[in-house]
Formats: structure tokens, sequence, C-alpha cells
């Protein structure tokens, strides 16, 4: 089995290069016209918000893709970026949002509610700098980059990797969500920062406003899978790859292998940051929900059922993982749990490689058939034909 | 720390020392398992907590049911349930090596999100079966009450109870590991399971042995579970991170290593508690390992073994 995956990953984007590459703009594209037009025309501001926030968790499975599917390293803890870029964000338009005539009521006007509902009476010093813009949007890649860079330059500098990265990314993530928790009167405690209003004077509780941070969430994931793209395309992207399937031999040729490690852990906790920041937005909230152990380890799902090495499957497995927990949740909440359950379980055993894999190995086939048959319909023959066997079998498999 | 005299301090060290020791006592009974199953095979095994939960459960069933069908047996049930607890999970466990764990010994990372998966499905069959609230056995009378030695210091008996309990599964997993044939096999493999499977180990028959043993052990962690708090659908997994940071935090092949760091991060946890607010200990201690570990990723004491 494990042959099979590395295998499947090596030929991926490296060897059959052009036909390869223009599958995957075309993939791309599809996903593009999804996007931007379909779901924008079809479903109503509600259901829109909703698979614009999806799509803010698709920036973490994108970050993962990159770093475990390709570069081997699972981390348990991207919950943890996504919560800070989010919570950057968060302190900016809670910092906007409590000026001092609509916080009048308070015992200490000026700072936000829950400081002062927990006998705060001055702003704590962390909290000053985020009442600039400039500052917050720079905040948001950069805390959970720097985060990111020195855990990964403590672990990947002493070769640390592998299930002991995976466990101690864990035990980050439980920290911060107990510290978030524990710590009500800084961040809020278990409600998070609520009752996000302006974006300098913008109001971003309008449909209207809603609508275009979705459109501005979609540009920025497609930047996103086009900077992931770009850097699976260059020499690093080859030594990610390489560096999976035999650190070792990467090693002794003389590649600081530490270093590629620290690079793709740091761009994939940017890449969650941003989708954070893009989810308090759109959303109107942050809380540690998003931070801890449960839903780190549910956003490996995403990239998983995606297929781990695919950038574009990243995003659909995301969609459908998502849509599917809002639907059985609501419809049948005790299934949910066992669904879930079966679904990691499945994705590991039964389909490793994915949405992606399984249109691989089946979906292009069928597309294959379906677009075959619709063509003789189309040109009138198909009406001629006696209903027999649906497609000769060779269409049913995929070209070599 | 101003207004407590130097009598009250001492009696407030030594009750939360106390504390400390029943913390030990679950992340050790938990981590002793995880340690065979981690130390030995590589396999990380998040559905570690969910096997504790099977144990808990068998015990409260086993409690309810002695108390209503057979009262005179209710004073000695423990024992029972201990046994039973035990058997039901390396039952169990021993399934879940065959269909789950052995596909992947050379996948560590999809064993993980595997088995994540599986605890999950097992937290929903304790819903399921026995609802969301939390349960709790009722105790015979015998290890109900406390032992007051002092005025100020007042020691539950079912928490010497359980560090009893610890005790005597320490002494048996160490007598197991280097006093038996099975242990002799363990360690070969552990050490270089190519030479191991080259001198007739069956190396495949100690995984599957070492699994269940393991989710044994922490069935057994489970019934000495309830005698100190209930039981709810997610208990389990409550502690599943602190005993990997423990078992990581030793050194994933070294018992010895285990039972220091157990030891270690239950009393800083629990005295840091005590003049903090607990969330605040928990969040010093962890961060304090996770910074050690950073320093010496090895743990506290390595094993050398051959990769």
């Amino acid at each position: 089995m494990s042959q099979a995956i590395n295998g499947a990953g090596g030929v991926d984007g490296a060897t059959n290069g052009a036909a390869n590459a223009r599958r995957q703009l075309m993939a791309i594209g599809v996903l593009a016209f999804l996007v931007f037009l379909v779901f924008p025309a079809l479903l109503d501001p509600f259901r829109l918000g909703m698979v614009g926030k999806y799509l803010t968790y698709a920036f973490v499975a994108l970050g993962l893709v990159l770093c475990w599917g390709h570069g081997g390293i699972l981390s348990l803890g991207q919950g943890v970026f996504f919560g800070l870029g989010g919570y950057c964000m968060a302190m900016f338009l809670k910092l906007e949002a409590s000026d001092p005539i609509s916080t009048a009521i308070q015992s200490t006007p000026g700072i936000p509610d829950f400081m002062d509902w927990n006998q705060l009476t001055q702003l704590p010093l962390f909290w000053r700098p985020f009442r600039s813009l400039a500052f917050s949007l720079l905040a948001v890649p950069a805390v959970p980059c720097l985060l990111a860079l020195i855990i990964g330059v403590a672990m990947f500098k002493r070769r640390v990797g592998g299930v002991y990265f995976a466990i101690i990314t864990q035990a980050i993530a439980a920290i911060l969500s107990i510290l978030i928790i524990g710590r009500q009167g800084w961040t809020g405690g278990v409600n998070g920062i609520t009752d996000l209003k302006t974006l300098h004077g913008w109001d971003l509780r309008t449909d209207h406003a809603r609508r275009i941070l979705y459109f501005v969430n979609a540009l920025l994931l497609f930047g996103a899978i086009a900077l992931g793209r770009w850097v699976l395309g260059t020499k690093l992207g080859r030594l990610l790859v390489a560096m999976r399937d035999k650190e070792e031999r990467v090693r002794f040729s003389g590649y600081d292998v530490a270093n590629v490690k620290v690079f793709v852990f740091v761009l994939a906790a940017a890449l969650s940051a941003v989708g954070g920041a893009m989810f308090t937005l759109q959303v109107g909230f942050m809380s540690p929900s998003f931070v801890g152990i449960v839903p780190s380890i549910e956003m490996v799902v995403f990239a998983a059922v995606g297929g781990r090495e695919s950038l574009v499957g990243a995003v659909y497995g995301t969609l459908l993982v998502n849509w599917s927990k809002t639907y059985f949740s609501e419809k049948f909440p005790q299934l949910w749990l066992v669904l879930m359950g079966a679904l990691f379980i499945g994705v590991v055993k039964v389909f490793p490689r994915g949405l992606a894999g399984l249109y691989e190995s089946h979906g292009r086939a069928w597309l294959a058939a379906v677009r075959e048959r619709l063509g003789r319909l189309l040109s009138g023959e198909g009406r001629r034909i006696t209903p027999g066997p649906p497609a000769p079998a060779s269409v049913e498999r995929p070209e070599p | 720390m101003g207004g407590y005299s130097l009598g009250e301090l001492k009696s407030i060290l030594v009750m939360q020392g106390f504390n400390g020791l029943s913390l030990f006592c679950v992340l050790l009974l938990m981590a002793l398992g995880l340690a065979i199953i981690f130390g030995q095979m590589g396999v990380i095994n998040m559905a570690h907590g969910e096997f504790l939960t099977i144990g808990a459960y068998t015990t409260y069933v086993l409690s309810t049911a002695s108390a209503r069908y057979a009262p005179w047996f209710h004073t000695y049930y423990f024992f029972f349930a201990v046994a039973a607890s035990f058997a039901i999970a390396a039952a169990i466990g021993y399934g879940v090596e065959i269909f789950l764990i052995r596909p992947l010994y050379r996948r560590p990372l999809d064993t993980l999100l595997a088995t994540w998966g599986l605890s999950l499905i097992m937290q929903q069959a304790f819903r399921s079966t026995f609802g969301a609230k939390e349960v709790s056995a009722t105790l015979p009378d015998w290890l109900m009450g406390s032992v007051k030695p002092t005025e100020n210091i007042d020691i539950p008996i079912n928490g010497m109870f359980v560090m009893g309990l610890t005790i005597v599964l320490t002494a048996s997993i160490v007598l197991l590991l280097y006093r038996s044939r099975w242990g002799l096999s363990v360690r070969a493999t552990t050490q270089n399971r190519e030479m191991a499977g080259a001198v007739g180990i069956d190396t495949r028959k100690v995984d599957r042995l070492t699994f269940a043993l393991g989710c044994g052990f922490a069935g057994v962690a489970g019934a000495a579970f309830t005698t100190i708090g209930s039981t709810g659908p997610t208990s389990g997994s409550l502690y599943i991170v602190d005993t990997f940071l423990v078992v990581v935090f030793g050194g994933a092949q070294s018992l010895i290593g285990t039972i220091a760091s157990a030891f270690t991060i239950a009393q800083a946890q629990s005295t840091t508690e005590f003049f903090l607010t607990g969330s605040v200990a928990k969040v010093l201690t962890l961060s304090a390992v996770i910074i050690i570990l950073m320093l010496r990723p090895q743990g506290l004491m390595a094993l050398k073994v051959r990769r």
C-alpha cells in the first residue's frame, strides 16, 4: 500500500509533465468556475456565506497538502495558526467595534466588552498595536509564522519528525486553547471575540459586504493555489517529495533537510493564518473552538479526503467534508461522529489518495465515456443504436 | 503564599503531593499501556483513551449488575471487574490490531489518523449505549472514607487503593518484560526487528500480543479510574494528549523513563495547581515539557535502538 502511494506521488507532477500540467490547470479552471460563478449564482446569501466559511478552512487544507502530502510532515496543530490569524484580525475589529461612544454603558468605556466583564480597567499591552489596521494585517501572517518558525527550527534542526512532531504540535494546540479559555479577560474565553461590526467604517454584516468578502476570499484562495503550484514546481518542491520518500538520501546529497522542512511548515502556517483572518471577517467572530485538538485534526481530514497530494483536491475535500458535516449533524446528530470516524479510517485504508485519487482511477474514465456518448447523441447516431452494454470496455479504462 | 502558617503549608504540601500521586497513578496506568505499544511497535494509538473508557464502563456495568442481582457479591465485585476490564479491552485490542493496525505498520502517521477515527466511533458507541451523561460505579464500602493522620491531612482510601493497583500493575509489567519469554522477544523486537525475526521470533505475533496487552492495561486503568471519578463517553480522550506527552517525555522505549516522567508531570501540575488556577498550571506544565523536549528530543531516558 505504501508503495502505491509513494510511487503515485513521485509520478504526480514530476514525470509526465505537459499532459499532467494541462490536467491540473483544467481542474483549477473547473473549480474556479464553481467558486466564482456557480455558487454565487445559485446559492442564497446564507448558503453562500457557509461556502465562504468552508473555503477559509481550505487554506489550512492547502497548507497541509504542502507540508504533509508532499513534505511528509504531519502537523496536528494547524488550528493554532488558523486561530492566531483569526484572533489577530478579530482583535483589530473588536477594538474598532468598542469605541468609547458605543461602550459608554461600561464601567470603563473604550475597551472590549468582555474585558469590562472581567474587571479589567485598561487595555492589555499586547492589544494596543492592534488599533492599527496596517499592524493587524501584518500580524495576521507574521505572528503565526513566527511561532511556526520557532517550533520548526527547534524541532527540525534536532531531527525530530514523524509522529513525535505530530504529538508535539497537538500538545501545542491543546496548550493554546487552554490558554485562550483560561485568560478570559484577555481573550474573551470560551465565547471568543464576538460582535465584530465594521472594518474601517465598512459594515461587515450586510449581505453585500459578505458577498464582496466571499469573492476576496475566493481570489486569495486561488492565489494560494497558484503559490502552492509554483512552490511545488520549483526545485524545492522536488526536494520536498524526495525528502518525504527518502530523507537520509536527500541529506547525504548535501541538502539541508531541516531548512526545507522549516520553510514548508512556515508556509503552511501562513496560509492557515490567512484562512483564519478571512474566517473572522466573513463569519464575524473567532473562538477557541477553532484552535484546539479536535478542529486541528479535522482539518487534516479535509486534506486527506481531497487527496493529500492534490491542491485542488484539498478544496473539494474541505467543501465535501464540511457540507456533509453540516448536513448530517443537522439531520442525524448521532450518525455524524461515526461517519467522521469511518472517514478517517477509510481515507487511510480504502482510498489513501482521496478524491483526487478516485478521480484519477475512476472519474476520468467515466468522464471520457460520458463525453463519447454525448458526442454520439449530439451527432444523431445515439438514437439508432440499440440499447446494449452501456459503453465498450476499452473506453472504461484510462488511457495508458 | 502569605496567610498560611508553617504547619498549614506542610499539610498543603502533603495533600497536594497526594493529589499529585493520584494524578500520577492515572497518568502512569494509561502511559504504561501506551508506552509498550508505542515504544515497541512505533504505533500511535489515539484510541487508547477509549480502551480506558471500556474498562471504566465494564466496571460500571458489573457494579450495577451486582448491586441489583447479587448484593452479597458487591463487596468483592471490584476485583472481578478489574479482571473483566482487562480481558474485554485486550480482546477488543486484539481485534483492532488485526483489522486496523497491521496493514498500516509502515505508515505510522496514517495509523494515527485511523486510530483517531476509531476513537470517534467508539465514543459514539459509548454515547449510544450508556447515554451522554456521566455515570459512576457504586463503590463497595471498604473503598469509601478516608484516613486522617493529623487534623489537616485527609487521605481518601480509594486514592490509596488506586496507588496500590498502580504498583501491582507496574511491577507485573516489569516482571513480564524482564523475566518472561514474551518480554525477551518484545525487547529483542524493540531493539532490532530484523534480527529478532532472523533468530526465529515471530515479530508479528509479538506485536499482536503487545498491542492486546497494552489495551488490556488501559482497561485496568479504566477500572481504577471509576474509583476516583465518574465515567462519560469522552473521559478517556481527555487524558490522551497528556499521556502521549508522558510517554514521549520519558523516552519512548524506556519504562523507567515513563514512570519518572509521569511522576514529574503529575507533581508539577498538582503543586502549581494549588497556587495558580488550574488552566495556568496545566499550560505551564505542558509548555515546560515541550520546551524540554525541544532541547532534548530523545526524552528523559533514551534507550539505544537500531532504527
